[in-house]
């Protein structure tokens, strides 16, 4: 069944990025979603399995001047017990906080939920409304290379990402949100705990109270409804700097139904979604406009 | 011929070592290849809890753990559990399970009250909502949640009574 041909378990960021110039790695974090997708025969391995787990460098939330840094490797439950994350990135908790189970956020990373690249994975959502980077890293003739790019950018389909053959995602980089900055997500699904979203939701934007409550510099985010999470233009145009009253709400939730091109699947029927879309998107901003 | 590889590894308090497959899981491990059966395979894919065991002091699903993760780990499974004769917890979860009626086929009992353990561990005065929510990850297919969630709630309460 397995071609793997090495096992190899680095302890430095080095050691893993000398590993990855030969190509042909599968990399292993939490195993949370290889295992199963290996089992099932959906994802073949390379020649290399790389266990990254032992590497420091990739563990944990640190504040790097205006920005927040999330190792990949951070677990889901690191992140929800986190102080700097609870203070400053609460809409990221509460998507942590709707992941899976107990068992599971104790094992899966930030940088696996990232690299799956899943329409549904639950953290994008929240790091796409945050305007999170992805951080890469690879060596090429002894040099370390790093880039960085807008998560929104870093996805090419379901489970398919730029990272290069050679490169390790080695965190996230989310720019602390100013003052009067709020975020919300919400996830639907059958049952709270162990579901893929049906349709997940972002919205993040600066409240102004003036003549009613308005959003500035709005992102919106929709998970499930297109082979990648996708921000939604059309949708954010729609909000931006607008008096959050009734008709405001009932257009920008119909923008949204429109605006999204979601498919039939196990889980939902494409006309549920669009539904689902338009009724959460309605529902989340009389909540921001009544908080 | 899979690729081997060596792994040395606490289990249930005691160092050995075993030789494994790259992609085997924990699981399959712990029950092929060093024969402790207490944990059961329910799903493979992290749905049902059947298979939760300690890493490191932290529940997981063994089914999604990688064999070859284990090494430099502890790991305890539920004969450790039941068999530690320092933790009173575990002697209490299982009182209170046989008082409570809590295991009805049996399948489901040794990952939920391994996650029991670990969840009393992080929340000791847990109440019945914040048990539930602790519980999520383990399936009961014989949907016998009720006195499974009495019997944690009276070990909660106990502690509670305990000043732990």
């Amino acid at each position: 069944m397995t071609d793997i041909q090495k096992y190899f378990a680095p302890t430095s960021l080095d050691q893993a990025l000398d590993c990855l110039k030969d190509g042909e790695v599968t990399i292993l974090a939490g195993g949370t979603d290889l295992m199963p997708q290996s089992q099932a025969g959906k994802l073949k391995f390379k020649r290399t399995l790389m266990n990254i787990r032992r590497i420091p460098e990739l563990i944990g939330v640190a504040r790097q001047g205006g920005d927040i840094c999330i190792g990949a490797l951070t677990t889901v439950t690191e992140l929800l017990d986190d102080a700097l994350v609870q203070r400053h990135l609460p809409v990221l908790v509460d998507a942590c906080d709707h992941f899976a189970s107990d068992q599971i956020r104790n094992t899966a990373t930030l940088g696996g939920n990232i690299c799956n690249a899943s329409p549904a994975g639950d953290t994008l959502i929240p790091l796409l409304v945050l305007d999170a980077r992805v951080e890469l890293a690879s060596k090429v003739k002894g040099k370390l290379n790093w880039r960085s790019l807008p998560l929104g950018e870093f996805f090419t389909g379901p489970g398919k990402t730029r990272r290069a053959p050679n490169e390790l995602l080695v965190g996230v980089r989310i720019p602390l949100p100013e003052p009067g900055r709020a975020a919300w997500f919400h996830k639907f699904g059958t049952r709270p705990a162990l579901d893929i979203s049906t349709i997940s939701i972002g919205i993040a934007g600066t409240l102004r109270q003036g003549e009613g409550l308005t959003l500035f510099d709005v992102r919106v985010a929709f998970g499930a409804v297109a082979p990648t999470v996708v921000r939604a233009p059309l949708t954010e145009r729609a909000l931006e700097g607008k008096r959050l009253d009734a008709d405001c709400i009932a257009r920008v939730a119909q923008i949204a139904r429109d605006e999204v091109t979601p498919i039939d699947d196990v889980r939902a029927s494409a006309w549920y979604r669009k539904e689902l879309i338009h009724n959460m998107t309605k529902r989340m901003l009389a909540h921001v406009a009544h908080a | 011929m899979s690729l081997m590889h060596d792994i040395d590894f606490t289990l249930n308090g005691v160092r050995r070592s075993a030789t494994v497959r790259v992609d085997m899981s924990a699981l399959d491990m712990l029950r092929d290849v060093v024969g402790l059966t207490g944990t059961k395979y329910g799903c493979g894919e992290g749905e049902c809890g059947a298979c939760t065991v300690l890493v490191d002091g932290l529940s997981i699903n063994s089914c999604l753990m990688f064999a070859v993760d284990c090494h430099g780990r502890e790991v305890v499974t539920i004969e450790g559990l039941v068999e530690d004769p320092s933790s009173t917890r575990a002697a209490a979860l299982r009182d209170a399970f046989v008082e409570h009626g809590a295991v009805q086929c049996g399948f489901c009992t040794p990952g939920m009250m391994v996650q029991a353990s670990h969840l009393l561990d992080k929340h000791p005065h847990a109440d019945e909502a914040g048990i539930k929510r602790g519980i999520e990850g383990n399936i009961c297919r014989c949907t016998g949640y009720k006195k499974i969630v009495d019997a944690i709630v009276d070990v909660s309460k106990q502690e509670k009574g305990a000043g732990k």
